[in-house]
């Protein structure tokens, strides 16, 4: 139990895949404009997130290394994510048309989101078991959302902020991004040694 | 090398499989009645049946949250239309949501628009160009005559005009009264 509650606090805090890890960085940029959009892609990796680090461990460990084909990790864990994302909008589309208008257009992003591939194969790295994978996953997933959140929290204030010419637009958002994950690497005092 | 290939073919069959059925256990319906509908209505997205354009209305309609007799460009014509299409009485517009007139497209007076863009972010079908500062005109082909672009303008310069019958847009009047059929006794 307290193994399940450190990797959770290691992967939102200490390890956050975004601004540790450097991970997931596309749709951190893309989608941060607004906290509405933010929130609504937090939610669908969320979701995705857990899943396919639990279907990809399962793929593994039941496929992958009885065959002894390990090699192969990388495009059977792709494969996997992308049916796990197009399963999730299907069931979305159909079960909530209000979800399906807000994470919509979020959902196939998902599929080339570089942290939900990381998580999977950093699962394997780290030899994690089935309830770890999917804590990891979940964990990191909240992670991103929150600092996606908090990112695009920031940035709207921006938006209506006197900054200076030459750092209008991604500029900006790309320096509050580095001090962001200044931040974040204070998080890594938690751990002791 | 063949148990790879055979795992991943395997695999992948497996996953596709799974798709396949959840595109149809999955499969969401649009509604037929509700596009039926929307083709019915004159497009003009102006308004006055109190939703934002003729799309939502439709919808509306079909579940029944609105009644037919909302649509004053239709007029009568419209309001047979959707009748006949859902089996409903005839019932005449409903003045609270206007009356209907001839159709009629703006007309923007050059001279003394003075380039405000107002007029560009009300326009429901972006039948209104130019930019700040410039002066703007309106594409008559596309303008739907929804006067939705003439109560911002701050210095009046937007007139409705009726639009002229010609031999490229006339048509045979829509027949809106309807011969009534008495019973065989009064006769």
């Amino acid at each position: 139990m307290q193994e399940l509650a450190l990797i959770l606090v290691s992967t939102i805090l200490v390890n956050n895949f975004v601004l540790v890890k450097f991970l997931g960085l596309c749709p951190f940029m893309g989608v941060s404009r607004k906290l509405e959009t933010a929130t609504g892609m937090g939610l669908a990796t969320t979701f995705v997130l857990t899943l396919s680090s639990v279907c990809s461990y399962l793929v593994d460990t039941y496929i992958l290394i009885p065959l002894g084909i390990e090699y192969l990790r990388t495009i059977a864990f792709i494969l996997t994510i992308a049916v796990v994302v197009q399963f999730t909008e299907m069931v979305v589309h159909k079960t909530s048309p209000v979800l399906y208008q807000v994470l919509g257009i979020f959902l196939p992003l998902i599929t080339t989101n570089c942290a939900v591939l990381g998580v999977a194969l950093l699962n394997v790295q780290e030899k994690n078991g089935f309830l770890q994978s999917a804590v990891y996953g979940f964990g990191a997933a909240v992670g991103f959302s929150l600092v996606l959140a908090l990112f695009a929290a920031i940035r709207e204030r921006v938006a209506v902020a006197d900054v200076p010419v030459a750092f209008r637009g991604p500029a900006i958002a790309l320096v509050t991004a580095g001090l962001m994950s200044l931040a974040f690497m204070g998080f890594s005092g938690l751990i002791k040694g | 090398m063949l148990t790879a290939i055979l795992a991943l073919g395997i695999l992948a069959g497996l996953f596709g499989l799974l798709l396949g059925y959840s595109a149809i256990r999955f499969r969401v319906e649009g509604d037929p009645i509700a596009d039926q509908i929307n083709a019915i209505l004159p497009q003009t997205q102006c308004g006055p049946c109190g939703f934002a354009g003729c799309r939502p209305y439709s919808e509306a309609i079909a579940a029944g949250e609105a009644d037919i007799n909302q649509c004053p460009p239709g007029g009568e014509a419209g309001i047979r239309a959707l009748a006949d299409l859902l089996g409903r009485d005839f019932k005449p517009l409903n003045a609270e949501h206007g009356e209907h007139k001839e159709k009629t497209v703006a007309i923007i007076d050059e001279q003394v628009c003075i380039g405000c863009t107002l007029c560009i972010q009300a326009c429901p079908v972006d039948a209104i160009l130019g930019a700040a500062k410039h002066m703007h005109t309106v594409i008559e082909k596309e303008c739907t005559g929804c006067e939705l672009c003439v109560e911002p303008c701050p210095v009046d310069c937007i007139h409705m005009q009726p639009v002229a019958h010609d031999i490229t847009h006339w048509k045979w009047p829509s027949p809106d009264e309807r011969l009534e059929i008495m019973p065989a006794t009064q006769i």
